[in-house]
């Protein structure tokens, strides 16, 4: 009964979110420019990095591929669903209106994660799927059906990640207004997913896998699309995953303890 | 004779009320801009992966002078940061502009002087995130001669000068589109890869550098890091070239200024 209940008032938000934003019709032309030239400009900047040689941080070029294509996803994922929700909740709390987002009689954090579809990341999606199909095959490396199922359950443990991060930072404007710029500081340090993690000299690969699970977003489900993946690296994805997920939802009931309303 | 002077005199007292107005302003956003400072971090993760690639080594970049590049574009990158267009964007949409049109004082001005003192807001971060930087690796830093500090600074404004009069004529078309904060999204684009704040000019190509050259996005991060870093560069081109795009999109900005006020009917106006 529940989830039937949640799931068709997901329809109804995407079907509405949809119907506003495609007012502004001449945003998909710039959207589909800004994700032609931002992907041209990345490739780019890789084939300056691969000038003179064959691999970078031990990965080659049609691998180094796969790693940008997943990282457009992502982009494309924050795009979608990410930036237009979570940035909203500082306004809410601003202006008192999250009042009115607790008083429905709908989990509070499905409201503010989900409420808002945008369909200008899916240029993005799309453009992140064809690099990573292409990456793959010109790689050469055996293509699987175990490595890309286990590649996609990465790759969804990735998004996880990047979620429960997002939404913490943002859920830390009900004590500091002030830090609404936070994510923004999160989606500028993302960037280093354009690379293999194995890039970056030591000290950074360990902010990159421990502070800035970077890693697990890009690399690691890389590695696994290609036939590459290990075990331990696996695990310690998906624990990463279901841990930050649980962790921001203790963190959101932390912080609902600690709201005061905007009047009061 | 008095006139001129004195009205010399009333614009300093403006410029200078202007200013320390708006930077008592800033001073209130400090944990804000503290946060923006740290969103500037990419060049130094871009340093990150080009001393793992060594494609600049064949170029005869040594590790050194690598460094030295990316921490100067890093600096040069957060004293050139413009953010016109989301707050003129948003005041035109909401008529926060009217009141200012009151004034006998080109708006701008306002927007100019809000910069400026962000900037001065900016330094303290600037300073502990480098002194960061040096207690990571001290080979991070280096003291540059008082003539590459001086002539470093004047690129730098002269860069920050010429991103904003860009922005300024992007800016303008808030009165013709109420999106064009996301046509100033797409001119993002080849100001991150052409200017040398992802990849220094050296590596490119030469038929994209050259290309690169053509534009103004150089002259906004690589000429002032390269001046900064001590690197070899061809200074009276680079002015040439900062002075050149700044007399072209002045008057640019100054026309359209006068043609979009003219349609600007936003609540009051």
């Amino acid at each position: 009964m529940m989830p039937h209940r949640y799931a068709a008032t997901l329809r109804r938000f995407w079907i509405s979110s949809l119907e506003s934003e495609s007012e502004y019709q001449l945003n998909l032309v710039l959207e589909c420019l800004a994700v032609v030239g931002n992907l041209a400009g990345s490739v780019f900047v890789l084939s300056l990095l691969f000038s003179g040689q064959s691999s970078l941080g031990g990965w080659s070029w049609d691998e180094a591929l796969v790693v940008l294509g997943l990282y457009t996803l992502l982009d494309g994922f924050t795009s979608c669903l990410l930036q237009p929700n979570l940035s909203k909740i500082v306004n809410h709390v601003q202006q008192g209106t999250l009042d009115f987002v607790l008083l429905k009689p709908i989990d509070s954090q499905f409201w503010l994660s989900l409420r808002c579809f945008s369909p200008w990341g899916c240029p993005g999606l799309i453009a992140g799927l064809i690099l990573v199909a292409t990456g793959l095959r010109q790689s050469g490396a055996p293509i699987q059906a175990h490595s890309l199922l286990l590649g996609g359950a990465l790759v969804i443990s990735g998004a996880a990640i990047l979620y429960s991060l997002w939404f913490s930072l943002a859920a830390l404007s009900i004590w500091f207004v002030k830090v609404w710029n936070a994510t923004e500081v999160l989606r500028y340090t993302l960037v280093a997913g354009r690379y293999p993690v194995s890039a970056y000299p030591p000290a950074l690969r360990l902010v990159f896998v421990f502070v800035l699970p970077v890693a697990f977003m890009t690399t690691v489900p890389s590695q696994a699309l290609l036939g590459a993946g290990s075990w331990h690296w696996a695990a310690g994805s998906l624990l990463m995953a279901s841990g930050s997920l649980i962790a921001s939802r203790w963190f959101w009931r932390f912080a609902l303890r600690h709201y005061t309303s905007a009047s009061s | 004779m008095t006139r001129p002077r004195s009205r010399l005199l009333a614009a300093s007292r403006i410029a200078r009320i202007l200013l320390s107005t708006q930077y008592a302003y800033m001073l209130e956003y400090r944990a804000e801009i503290a946060l923006w400072a740290l969103s500037g971090v990419l060049p130094l993760i871009m340093l990150g992966v080009w001393q793992g690639s060594g494609a600049a080594r064949q170029l005869g970049w040594s590790a050194e002078h690598l460094q030295h590049y990316f921490v100067a574009a890093f600096v040069v990158r957060q004293f050139s940061v413009v953010w016109l267009i989301h707050v003129f964007e948003e005041d035109v949409l909401t008529g926060k502009l009217s009141p200012f049109l009151l004034q006998p004082l080109q708006p701008l001005w306002r927007y100019f002087a809000a910069h400026l003192a962000e900037q001065a807001t900016r330094v303290p971060f600037v300073l502990l995130m480098l002194l960061g930087l040096a207690w990571i690796n001290p080979d991070l830093l280096w003291r540059p001669t008082l003539a590459e500090l001086g002539l470093g600074i004047a690129a730098l404004w002269g860069a920050f000068l010429l991103r904003f009069l860009l922005q300024a004529l992007t800016s303008m078309l808030c009165f013709w589109s109420e999106r064009a904060a996301a046509l100033d999204r797409l001119l993002v684009i080849p100001y991150l890869f052409l200017s040398g704040l992802v990849a220094p000019l050296d590596t490119f190509p030469p038929a994209i550098k050259a290309f690169a050259l053509a534009t103004p996005f150089p002259a906004m991060v690589d000429f002032p890091a390269r001046i900064l870093s001590g690197q070899s560069v061809n200074l009276s081109g680079g002015f040439f070239s900062l002075l050149i795009w700044c007399l072209l999109l002045g008057p640019l900005c100054w026309w359209s200024w006068v043609r979009g006020i003219r349609r600007y009917g936003a609540m009051g106006a």
